[in-house]
């Protein structure tokens, strides 16, 4: 299968481990990835703050990027993005009167899948150490993000995921459903109400005794990272492609820069 | 020379208790500063959040009854003047009087002058959202009239001279040594001895209030429900106060929105089956009172109606967000929200707090009504609310619907853009092409040294200081995934089809 990634701005920028991460599952199952060079960001951080016209450019660079590569399925490393992707991408072309954007964001937008969901769903992943080497011998919390649990529908996709890798202990977060209390320019419009929520969650994690907490969205995960960074804890936060690409030859680093080597890369 | 005064312009925007009357965010750091409400409030959100879990698990059509709940209150919003009138005729056909109001100023106006013209000075109340909305006990008070609160919470919060900060559970925000405390202070009967457990405080104010009951000649209610088919007003409650009031008075007088209405009796079993357990969690709520009109021998003997619009018609213009209306005051969606839980409802100004609140506020006040336009803000968008709400009112969609108002409402008209607009205008340049935000993010070394040797950055400026005053921002890594990209694949992997074949799809796809 011929799989567009779209990396999403945070990302491509902060986060490129995980980016690649997600090259090297998706390269060790056989796929072939490419990158659509036009991409840039979904746009929700737009549209969610009220910037409807400035959201505008942003989404019909999206979809120009993604209508006009070759590929059978796209995924993004982020349940967030593609619910603006799928949700909201649509609604913003009908806003500026846009009826042939629209059309094609739906298009878009129907052939765009979350990490998770293209794994299980779509590629048949059911035993990540089987099928993909996965291997992470740490004690590990998971928060599933409220776009990919309420959004997208993920259920326990990601969780059945992680129970699979070898070697992990997976520890269940208290009050997991709660929000993290990111929401993009939330936590600063709205800084006081956003810490409190984010000083639960961090809270929460460090009750469980994990080295770290894993997620869906390096978003949410920059948000708790930032936090637990802050309160000085030795827990940090990582995505869960980059677990998931972690094997016993070349494992992911809990901290620090080390890259997770791709399937191209490593051969 | 004589003025055509004609039909009032549209849209009358509300007015009431319906305005916060400072911004959220300043609010909710003061709440945010109560430890004591933060932990009474968690514990009440929790407790009533389970329970609610619990009974709408046991329902196997629960979808499928929120669906009908949804397109029920939706052809009512779409046929709602034929609705209203259809009701007008049945309700004064069996005996009882329909008063027209177009704003809180003139439903309190009517109320008064139905009570004048009693003579009495004193009326008990039913637990009512729509009088709280209006302001009508205060607007009684300045008249001479003075109005009992008899729902234990709402008698609670009037004794306490507080406000209610919860539309179900009004004093959510005391615990019960707090309300012994107020007992003691405020009412002129109680035992000296009270102590904190709930069955004697409810039996101190059982009491206090069975003189009011068999005392009272008027008593002022609102209604969950009315039947357009029949005219029949609906009363839901746990305690039994309201029936007290809605059978023993002579003179009734009920205050109501007009997005109350329902076609017939078939769609109330839909709605009482949602209801209780969206609210308080129980599978039946203990008493439901319905009337119709006036019944000889059996009541009161006058049934008055005060039809409230108060914004509503302005809600209804609202393409996007009029589907706010449908709210049948479960209070489900405060109970879910992680914001609530930790402000409490007085953060959010108007008689309704929470996620509701936030849309509906602003919705009936017009969004440039004074600090409404924050409490769109007050919500991190994670969807909790439109999971939990009864007739499935798409919050989170609303709430970024009546941001846009805002943004839109306040374009062209400041002096100098604010720091927002700025970093949204130059967010939009740099995200909407993959070259320029490539360009940006050249700059990523640049993030990485003023990281310093920690590798996080712990102080930042203007806007952004709100993230810092809690969290860290990693060092930004050396190279993008985009430059790492290009590196290691080259051009051939970029997925774009050569040039010929796009020809029909525009020039974003060379981008």
């Amino acid at each position: 299968m011929r799989i567009a990634l779209f990396a999403t701005c945070i990302v491509d920028a902060m986060y490129p481990r995980t980016a690649q991460a997600t090259v090297s599952i998706l390269e060790r199952l056989g796929h072939e990835v490419v990158f659509p060079a036009g991409q840039a960001c979904c746009g929700q951080m737009h549209v969610n703050s009220g910037y409807l016209k400035e959201a505008v450019p942003v989404v019909a660079n999206h979809v120009a990027a993604f209508d006009s590569a070759d590929y059978d399925v796209a995924v993004a490393p982020s349940g967030s993005c593609v619910a603006s992707v799928k949700h909201q991408h649509p609604m913003v072309a009908r806003s500026c009167g846009d009826t042939a954007l629209e059309a094609r964001a739906t298009a878009v937008g129907a052939k765009t899948y979350e990490l998770s969901e293209l794994l299980v769903d779509v590629l048949g992943v059911t035993d990540a150490a089987a099928q993909l080497g996965s291997y992470f011998p740490h004690r590990v919390t998971y928060h599933p993000s409220c776009h990919g649990m309420r959004l997208l529908r993920l259920g326990d996709r990601q969780a059945r995921l992680l129970r699979s890798v070898a070697g992990i202990d997976l520890a269940e977060l208290p009050e997991a459903d709660q929000c993290c209390g990111f929401g993009g320019t939330f936590s600063m419009k709205n800084a006081d109400v956003s810490s409190a929520m984010l000083a639960d969650k961090t809270a929460n994690i460090r009750s469980t005794g994990a080295a770290l907490c894993t997620g869906g969205d390096a978003s949410c995960l920059m948000h708790i990272g930032g936090g637990l960074s802050r309160e000085g804890s030795a827990a940090t936060t990582l995505h869960l492609a980059e677990i998931l690409a972690s094997t016993l030859e070349a494992p992911a680093s809990v901290t620090g820069d080390v890259r997770v080597t791709t399937g191209k890369a490593s051969r | 020379m004589s003025t055509f005064l004609g039909m009032p312009s549209l849209p009358v925007f509300g007015s009431g208790n319906l305005h916060a009357a400072e911004s959220f965010p300043k609010a909710a750091h003061r709440e945010l500063g109560n430890a004591q409400l933060r932990a009474n409030l968690g514990h009440a959100t929790h407790t009533i959040r389970d329970k609610r879990l619990q009974v709408v698990s046991e329902l196997p059509d629960w979808e499928q009854l929120r669906d009908a709940g949804s397109a029920i209150k939706e052809n009512v919003m779409a046929r709602l003047p034929e609705l209203l009138e259809q009701f007008e005729a049945n309700f004064t056909a069996r005996g009882g009087v329909i008063h027209w109001a177009r704003d809180a100023d003139e439903a309190n106006a009517i109320v008064a002058g139905l009570i004048r013209d009693t003579g009495e000075t004193e009326v008990v109340k039913v637990k009512s959202m729509a009088t709280q909305e209006i302001g009508l006990n205060e607007y009684l008070e300045e008249q001479g009239i003075a109005a009992f609160e008899t729902d234990l919470a709402e008698l609670i919060v009037q004794l306490d001279h507080d406000k209610p900060s919860h539309i179900l559970v009004p004093a959510i925000h005391k615990n019960r040594t707090q309300i012994r405390d107020i007992f003691l202070r405020e009412m002129p009967d109680a035992d000296p001895e009270l102590t904190d457990s709930p069955a004697v405080l409810a039996m101190a104010a059982r009491a206090h209030l069975r003189r009011k009951f068999l005392t009272a000649k008027v008593a002022v209610s609102g209604a969950n429900f009315a039947l357009a088919d029949s005219g029949t007003l609906a009363v839901v409650e746990s305690e039994g106060n309201g029936r007290m009031c809605l059978t023993l008075p002579e003179t009734l007088i009920t205050v109501m929105g007009v997005e109350k209405l329902l076609p017939g009796w078939r769609d109330l079993e839909v709605f009482m089956q949602l209801l209780p357990r969206s609210s308080t969690g129980e599978r039946m709520n203990p008493y439901t009172s319905l009337w119709t009109g006036v019944t000889e021998g059996d009541g009161p003997r006058n049934v008055h109606l005060v039809l409230l619009d108060n914004g509503r018609s302005a809600a209804l213009a609202d393409e996007m967000g009029r589907s706010a209306l449908h709210c049948i005051r479960c209070s489900a969606c405060m109970n879910v929200c992680p914001v609530y839980e930790r402000t409490g409802g007085h953060a959010y100004g108007s008689t309704y707090p929470g996620p509701i609140g936030a849309i509906l506020s602003p919705l009936l006040t017009g969004i440039e009504a004074e600090e409404n336009s924050s409490l769109p803000y007050a919500s991190s968008l994670c969807g909790a609310c439109y999971d939990a709400c009864p007739v499935k009112i798409n919050i989170p969609d609303i709430l970024v619907h009546l941001r846009s108002k805002d943004v839109d409402s306040k374009r062209g008209t400041k002096k100098l853009p604010s720091q927002m607009d700025v970093g949204m205008k130059a967010a939009s340049w740099a995200l909407s092409s993959g070259k320029r935000l490539g360009l940006v993010e050249k700059g990523l070394p640049l993030g990485r040294l003023a990281a310093g040797p920690d590798k996080k950055i712990s102080k930042l400026p203007g806007i952004a200081a709100g993230w810092t005053q809690s969290r860290d921002i990693p060092a930004p890594p050396p190279e993008s995934f985009r430059s790492w990209w290009a590196r290691e694949h080259g051009n051939p992997n970029d997925g774009v089809v050569p040039p010929q074949e796009t020809a029909t799809q525009g020039k974003e796809g060379q981008a």
